[in-house]
C-alpha cells in the first residue's frame, strides 16, 4: 500500500517559495495535509467498521469461550461452546457427525448456487456490456434486472410455493399435458428448490460487478484481438474473462457469502429438512444457548474465510482494481 | 368533558411523539432509554406473542381503563430473549407457563401479589388443581402450571409447592392441541398420534420445527407406537431423547415428512394446499384453514392432548404508578371482554365466569359445552367460522382440557435435546 506518495511531496517540497511565509506553508502542507486528509476521508468509513464490525466480532469471539447455563451467560472461559459442536465427531469416524454433515450440505449447496449465477451472471453481463451497443438500452436493461428487488427477499421466495407444489402451477400443467402421470414430489421442499430460489434470489448479485468489470474493458482490446485473427472463443478465453475476473471474484464474495450464512431460504424451500450452517445458529440462539451460537458463527465465519481467501488466491482483487 | 379530553389527547399524542424521539436517540431503548412519564397517559408497554394481542382487546382496555396498551409482538423464543437482554424494554409480559424454568431464574421478572388480583379465586381449577372444573384430573408430565405457578416468596427464585400469595403468572389463556388432518384426503376414521408415521402417509406428515414443542409431540408419537413408555414425556433422560430422535430420525430418512413447518401460516400453507395431510398444528390454524374453504380437522386423539397455557406477569423494572397499572389491567383482562374474546377464538380464559357472561348462551354452548351451534358461530371480527348445526373437535371443554396428556415443557436435560434436535434436522 502506497502511504503518502514521496515521489510528490518531494517534488513540491523543492518548490522555490517567494516569502518566508510562502516557505513555512509549503514545508507544512506535504508533511501534513495529505495524510491528515486521507485519514479525515477515510475515517467515517474506519469508525463505523470499527464500531459495527470489528467490535461485535470481538465479543462474538470472546463470547464463544463463555460457559452458559439455561438463563444466563457465565463468564468463566470454557471451549463447551465447540466441544459440543464437535460432539462424536471423532468417535463416529468414518461416518460424518451433526456439524460435519451440515457443512458438507451447506458447502454442495453453495458452490452449486455459486456455479449456476456465474454462469447465468457472466452471460447476462456479457450480452448487456457487448451486444447491446447504445448506453440508453445498457442503462435500461440493467434497471429492468433490479425489477425484482422491487418486493421482499422473502415474497421473492414465497412466491416460489404455488408454483412448485405437489398441486401447483408446474406438476397441474405436467400432469395435463401428460408428461407425467403423479406430481412430482421433488419440485418443492427439496434441494431442487432451495437452489432455485438461491439462484433467483441471488444471481443479480453476479450480473452487476461482472458488467461493471466489462464495460470497462476496452472494446479496442477486443478489436486487436479479432484483427489478430482470434476466434470468438479465443477472445473469451484469453480477453474478456482474463480482465474481467475482478468482477467475477467479487460477485462470487456476495453469492458465497451470502448463501453460507442463510437459513431463512434453506428452511422455507426446504420444508426445514435440510440442515444449513445458521440454522444450527439460530437454533442455538432460540434456546438461549448465545456462546453454543457464538462458537458456531466463529466456525462458519473461518470456514467462508477460507473459502474467500483461496478464491483471493486465484486473482489479486487489490491489483486488478 | 369533550374540551379536556381533546386537549388530553393533544397532549398525549406530543408526548408520545417526544418520548419516540427520545427513545430513538437513545437507540430505541437497547440501552433501556429511561421512559417519558407523563401524568395523563396511562401506557403499558406488553411484550407478547401474537396470541393474545388483539387491536380490539387493547381499544377495549383503553375504553374501559384508560390505559393504552402498546404492543411489542414477538416468538415464543424471541420473547424469552427479550425477557433476558433487554428486561426493561417492557412492563407487562405475556408469556408461556413452560418458559418460567429460565425466566425465575433470571430474576428478571416481578412475581404478581394474587391479593389485588379479584378474580383470583375464580380462576379455573386447571392451573390451581390440576383438575378440571368437573373434577377430571389433568396430565401433569412437561411443565404444567401447576407446578411453576406460586414462588416461595416476593423476590424468591423457587417454585412453591404450596399456594402462596406470590404468583409466577395469572393465568390467561390457553388450550388443549393435536394433530390435524384433512378428513377429505385421509377419508377413514384416525384415532392415535401413532397415525403421523403412518406408512401411509409417507411424504404428507410434518411436525413442527421448534425443539421445545416438537419433541413433546414427537413423544406422543413414540409412545402411542408403542415403543417406549416415558416416565415424563416433559423431562426426558438423555437416553429417552436418543430413543425419540432415532425413531423420528429413521422417519425423516424414509421420507415421511413433507416440510417441518415454524410458524403459524406455513403450517396453514402446507395443509390448505394438500403437500400434507397429516401433522402437528394450533387450534386457530386449524380455524383458518376451514375458513378457507378446505376441510380440516383438529382431531382428538385417544393418547390424549399436548397442552399449553400462558399468562401475565410484569418487568422487575416495574414500581409505583405503573406497577398499579398493571394491577388494574390485569384484572380488567380477567373481567370478560378479554375472556369471551379468547373463547371466541377457540382458546380458552383462565376466568370462566366472567367470559361467560361475555358471551352469548350460543357460542357458549358451542366453544364450551361441546353442542351443536344453534345459529352460524363467527370469529370476533365477524367473520363466520361454523355453520349452525356444526360440532367443535374434541368438543367439550370438560372433554379437551380433561383428555389433556401433557404440557410444553422445558427439560433438564434443554441442552442436549437442542443437539439432538439439531442432529435430527441434519439427518
Amino acid at each position: 500500500m502506497p502511504g503518502p506518495v514521496p515521489g510528490i511531496d518531494s517534488a513540491r517540497g523543492f518548490q522555490h517559495p517567494a516569502t518566508p511565509a510562502d516557505r513555512a506553508r509549503a514545508l507544512l502542507r506535504p508533511r501534513f495535509w495529505p495524510s491528515f486528509i486521507s485519514w479525515l476521508q477515510a475515517g467515517p468509513m474506519m469508525l463505523v467498521f470499527l464500531a459495527f464490525f470489528l467490535v461485535p466480532l470481538v465479543f462474538v469471539v470472546i463470547v464463544s469461550f463463555w460457559d452458559y447455563n439455561e438463563y444466563q451467560l457465565l463468564p468463566a472461559f470454557s471451549g463447551r461452546g465447540y466441544t459440543d459442536t464437535f460432539e462424536g465427531c471423532v468417535a463416529k469416524l468414518p461416518e460424518l457427525c451433526t456439524i460435519g454433515r451440515t457443512y458438507v450440505k451447506t458447502v454442495e449447496l453453495c458452490f452449486l448456487v455459486w456455479a449456476i449465477t456465474l454462469f447465468i451472471g457472466f452471460w447476462v453481463a456479457y450480452f448487456l456490456a457487448f451486444h447491446i451497443k447504445s448506453k440508453t438500452w445498457q442503462m435500461g436493461l440493467s434497471l429492468l434486472c433490479t425489477i425484482p428487488f422491487w418486493t421482499s427477499n422473502v415474497i421473492r421466495m414465497i412466491a416460489w410455493i404455488p408454483l412448485l407444489g405437489r398441486n401447483g402451477l408446474v406438476n397441474s400443467a405436467l400432469v395435463d399435458v401428460g408428461l407425467i402421470k403423479q406430481p412430482v414430489e421433488w419440485l418443492l421442499y427439496s434441494e431442487f428448490s432451495v437452489v432455485l430460489a438461491l439462484v433467483h434470489l441471488f444471481t443479480f448479485f453476479m450480473v452487476v460487478p461482472i458488467f461493471n468489470s466489462m464495460i470497462r474493458i476496452d472494446k479496442a482490446l477486443i478489436e486487436a484481438a479479432y484483427d489478430a485473427g482470434a476466434s470468438a472463443f479465443q477472445t473469451l478465453v484469453n480477453v474478456v474473462i482474463p480482465l474481467a475476473k475482478p468482477g467475477i471474484v467479487i460477485g462470487s464474495i456476495f453469492v458465497i457469502t451470502i448463501v453460507m450464512g442463510d437459513f431463512v431460504t434453506i428452511g422455507v424451500m426446504g420444508g426445514q429438512q435440510i440442515a444449513a450452517a445458521g440454522k444450527i445458529i439460530e437454533t442455538r440462539l432460540n434456546a438461549l444457548q448465545f456462546p453454543a451460537a457464538a462458537a458456531n458463527a466463529v466456525i462458519l465465519l473461518a470456514i467462508t474465510f477460507l473459502i474467500i481467501s483461496m478464491m483471493s488466491r486465484i486473482v489479486d482483487i487489490r491489483k486488478e482494481l | 368533558m369533550t374540551e379536556t379530553t381533546r386537549k388530553a389527547l393533544s397532549r398525549r399524542t406530543l408526548l408520545k411523539g417526544t418520548a419516540g424521539l427520545a427513545s430513538l436517540a437513545a437507540g430505541s431503548g437497547i440501552i433501556g432509554a429511561p421512559y417519558v412519564k407523563s401524568a395523563d397517559a396511562k401506557v403499558l408497554r406488553y411484550l407478547g406473542t401474537a396470541v393474545n394481542e388483539g387491536d380490539d382487546i387493547s381499544k377495549q382496555c383503553l375504553k374501559d381503563t384508560g390505559i393504552k396498551i402498546e404492543y411489542i409482538t414477538a416468538t415464543t423464543d424471541d420473547v424469552t430473549k427479550r425477557v433476558m437482554t433487554q428486561p426493561n424494554s417492557f412492563d407487562v409480559l405475556d408469556t408461556e407457563y413452560f418458559s418460567l424454568k429460565k425466566l425465575v431464574p433470571s430474576g428478571n421478572i416481578l412475581a404478581l401479589d394474587a391479593k389485588k388480583i379479584k378474580e383470583f379465586d375464580n380462576i379455573t381449577p386447571v392451573f390451581t388443581k390440576g383438575m378440571t372444573p368437573g373434577g377430571k384430573k389433568i396430565g401433569d408430565q412437561g411443565t404444567a402450571p401447576w407446578k411453576v405457578l406460586y414462588l416461595e416468596g416476593k423476590d424468591s427464585k423457587t417454585f412453591s409447592k404450596t399456594a402462596t400469595e406470590f404468583v409466577t403468572l395469572i393465568p390467561t389463556v390457553y388450550n388443549a392441541d393435536t394433530l390435524g388432518i384433512r378428513p377429505d384426503l385421509i377419508k377413514r376414521p384416525i384415532e392415535s398420534w401413532s397415525e403421523l408415521l403412518n406408512s401411509e402417509f409417507k411424504g404428507k406428515a410434518s411436525i413442527l420445527n421448534i425443539p421445545s414443542i416438537g419433541i413433546m409431540d414427537a413423544a406422543m408419537v413414540v409412545e402411542a407406537t408403542g415403543q417406549h413408555k416415558y416416565a415424563d414425556k416433559g423431562n426426558m433422560t438423555k437416553e429417552e431423547i436418543d430413543l425419540t430422535m432415532k425413531i423420528m430420525t429413521e422417519a425423516k430418512k424414509s421420507g415421511q415428512f413433507r416440510a417441518f413447518w415454524k410458524d403459524f401460516n406455513e403450517s396453514v400453507n402446507l395443509m390448505a394446499s394438500g403437500e400434507t395431510v397429516i401433522q402437528s398444528m394450533w387450534s386457530p390454524a386449524v380455524t383458518k384453514v376451514r375458513s378457507m374453504g378446505i376441510a380440516c380437522t383438529f382431531q382428538p386423539l385417544k393418547e390424549g392432548y399436548r397442552s399449553w397455557a400462558s399468562g401475565f406477569c410484569v418487568s422487575k423494572g416495574v414500581s409505583g404508578e405503573k406497577l398499579d397499572w398493571a394491577y388494574e389491567f390485569v384484572n380488567w383482562f380477567l373481567s370478560g371482554f378479554a375472556g369471551g374474546y379468547l373463547n371466541r377464538q377457540g382458546y380458552y380464559s383462565a376466568v370462566l365466569s366472567t367470559a361467560k357472561a361475555n358471551m352469548e348462551p350460543y357460542e357458549w354452548a358451542y366453544w364450551m359445552e361441546g353442542k351443536p351451534a344453534e345459529k352460524d358461530i363467527k370469529a370476533p371480527d365477524g367473520s363466520l367460522l361454523e355453520k349452525a348445526g356444526a360440532v367443535r373437535d374434541g368438543g367439550s371443554y370438560e372433554d379437551r382440557m380433561g383428555g389433556v396428556a401433557c404440557w410444553n415443557a422445558v427439560m433438564d436435560e434443554n441442552d442436549y435435546m437442542v443437539r439432538k434436535w439439531n442432529e435430527f434436522i441434519a439427518a
